[in-house]
């Protein structure tokens, strides 16, 4: 009796386990099942390099989002990274202790806001503000990079600092033995001995701003083309599927999950570029 | 953690021979210009991070508190008082079914992994891949995956069910990972002694792992519940946006993260908004500090 119910569970066990590989069948499977047919139909070259998107007219080209994607996890990126690696040599390097222990859960809460609070933020203080103090109604590239580039500082700084730390003692120490700074020896020592780490935090950043959806949907616009200033409108991937998925039929449905496709398969790209450098940080 | 001021200079326990003062300190930051500037660029840079933070919450705060009424708890929605206790009660209904699926999942296969699979088994890496992929997928392609499967392919239609199922998946890899880490962090000399009293290997892991993982565990599903309660896009094309609370679980329902989003982006209703923003944020808030909380004390309890 105890050898079958210990038996048993085992396989309950196993079974369990393989519900992670089992989900990312069926989310591959789904996606592909519904979005390649479309994709095809519509020729995968018009589609990806097509620069007009007009479902009444049966014109499907996702360029302009692919692009709109791209410009804003730039803009965040350019906002984000800089001001995320800084704060965390802050915390690594600089921080009093006292300071530390309110910044650091600060930095955690900042990672648990909801993000349609801050899209709800972007829409009532960014929006406008940019909207007086620049060009434009506001909702533009600008906007949504500012917003995303805020969104993805916590994990920027968390993954930084932890690979910060993680660098020996004895790099700094023996910078300053030689006469350096302390900004000389944290950057010019330390700093690229964390490197791998660094990177793998940015790029991790990456998957969260092309991933954003509902914050994107709230301050971008949403304007599916090209745009020829960082004071216009633009759609990003996400914003496309949330934005008429709830009306769409036939082809017009099929190009969206289509879309979907296309942003999984950049998040794909995205993880496997980070557990690469994650595993490479580890060796070393 | 060695804190460099204090490496520099700790008064209380050596004699420093080589203290800087003040003054010292500002001679030579001007003497290296560079090094100032980039000392002014990091201050900038943590400024930049905390004030954007309480800027956000602070501010949320100052418009939505004023602006809470006893109308936004009314039982029945309706487009006057824009109520947010059905999308409350629908959120509390939402968690609940959704870690009712995952966390079973999540703690066996966490078991399988540290307990069962033996060294160099393939299947352990392919499972790791996996989890890794699953907690780096957007939720809008989530809820896409939700959409075809539960609501178009299943024919459930927009159903809280489809949501939970969908939400399920999406903490699936979290609750994954704490309890790996937490069963990895019980010691072995537990399971020795176990065995060395005739236990068999079920019962060392409901009885003597399990127990000794659990603050572990529920850090994982708080946080866990952090991340349902604060997600929009994957269930906005599963379980809908109908703004009451459904009889069954087969029928849509917002839950509040739905229901702000909603709010906020007709634009009719801003002071109502900003007092759900406030509801929310406190919510989402109070939970991520609540396991912290516990996270803190685990650790503590360890060292």
């Amino acid at each position: 009796m105890n050898k079958f119910k210990e038996k048993f569970m085992s396989f309950v066990f196993l079974f369990a386990a393989l519900a992670s590989i089992f989900s990312v069948a069926m989310i591959c499977f789904f996606l592909f099942a519904n979005g390649l047919p479309a994709m095809k139909e519509i020729g995968i070259g018009k589609f990806l390099l097509g620069t007009e998107w007009r479902p009444k007219n049966d014109i499907y080209g996702i360029l302009p989002m692919i692009i709109g994607s791209i410009y804003i996890t730039a803009g965040a990126i350019i906002i984000g990274v800089p001001v995320g690696i800084l704060t965390a040599v802050f915390m690594a390097k600089y921080c009093p202790r006292g300071l530390y222990k309110i910044l650091k859960p600060a930095v955690e809460l900042l990672a648990g806001i909801p993000s349609v609070i801050y899209g709800f933020f972007g829409l009532v203080i960014i929006v406008p503000f940019i909207r007086e103090h620049f060009q434009g109604n506001g909702f533009n590239i600008v906007s949504a990079s500012v917003l995303l580039g805020i969104m993805i500082l916590p994990t920027i700084v968390n993954v930084t600092e932890s690979s910060i730390r993680a660098v020996p003692d004895s790099y700094y120490e023996g910078a300053l033995a030689l006469g350096a700074t302390h900004e000389r020896s944290i950057f010019l020592a330390v700093i690229p001995a964390a490197k791998s780490g660094i990177f793998a935090g940015v790029i991790l950043g990456i998957g969260r701003a092309i991933g954003e959806t509902m914050a994107v949907i709230m301050v971008a616009g949403n304007q599916p083309r090209i745009p020829n200033s960082i004071f216009k409108g633009v759609r990003t991937l996400t914003a496309n599927i949330v934005t008429e998925m709830g009306y769409a039929v036939d082809l017009h449905r099929g190009a969206l999950i289509a879309t979907g496709v296309v942003l999984f398969v950049f998040i794909l790209i995205i993880n496997i570029s980070f557990s690469l450098l994650k595993g490479r940080g580890e060796k070393i | 953690m060695n804190n460099d001021e204090t490496n520099v200079i700790d008064p209380k326990k050596i004699i420093a021979v080589n203290t800087l003062t003040f003054k010292q300190k500002l001679m030579s930051y001007f003497k290296k210009p560079l090094s100032l500037i980039i000392l002014l660029l990091i201050l900038a840079a943590a400024a930049i991070t905390t004030v954007s933070l309480i800027f956000i919450v602070v501010y949320i705060l100052i418009k939505g508190v004023p602006n809470i009424s006893l109308d936004l708890f009314s039982l029945e929605y309706n487009s006057e008082n824009v109520s947010l206790l059905p999308a409350m009660i629908n959120t509390i209904t939402m968690t609940f079914v959704s870690l009712l699926i995952a966390v079973p999942f999540g703690i066996f296969s966490a078991i399988y992994l540290v307990e069962y699979a033996k060294r160099g088994n393939k299947l352990v890496g392919i499972i790791r891949i996996t989890a890794e992929t699953l907690s780096g997928i957007p939720s809008i392609v989530y809820g896409l995956f939700g959409y075809l499967l539960f609501v178009v392919a299943l024919g459930w239609g927009y159903s809280m069910l489809a949501g939970a199922i969908t939400l399920a998946i999406m903490i699936l890899p979290l609750i994954m990972r704490t309890t790996e880490e937490a069963l990895k962090a019980v010691p072995d000399s537990f399971r020795e002694g176990s065995f060395g009293l005739g236990a068999g290997k079920l019962r060392t892991v409901f009885k003597i792992v399990l127990p000794s993982a659990v603050p572990g565990i529920i850090a994982g599903v708080i946080l866990g519940i952090g991340r349902i309660v604060g997600e929009t896009a994957a269930l906005i094309f599963t379980s809908g946006t109908m703004p009451v609370v459904p009889n069954d679980l087969m029928s849509s329902g917002r839950t509040l993260s739905v229901h702000m989003y909603v709010l906020a982006s007709e634009g009719l209703h801003v002071d109502k908004s900003y007092a759900t923003a406030v509801v929310l944020l406190v919510i989402v808030v109070g939970i991520n500090a609540f396991s912290n909380i516990i996270a803190k004390k685990i650790s503590k309890g360890k060292s």
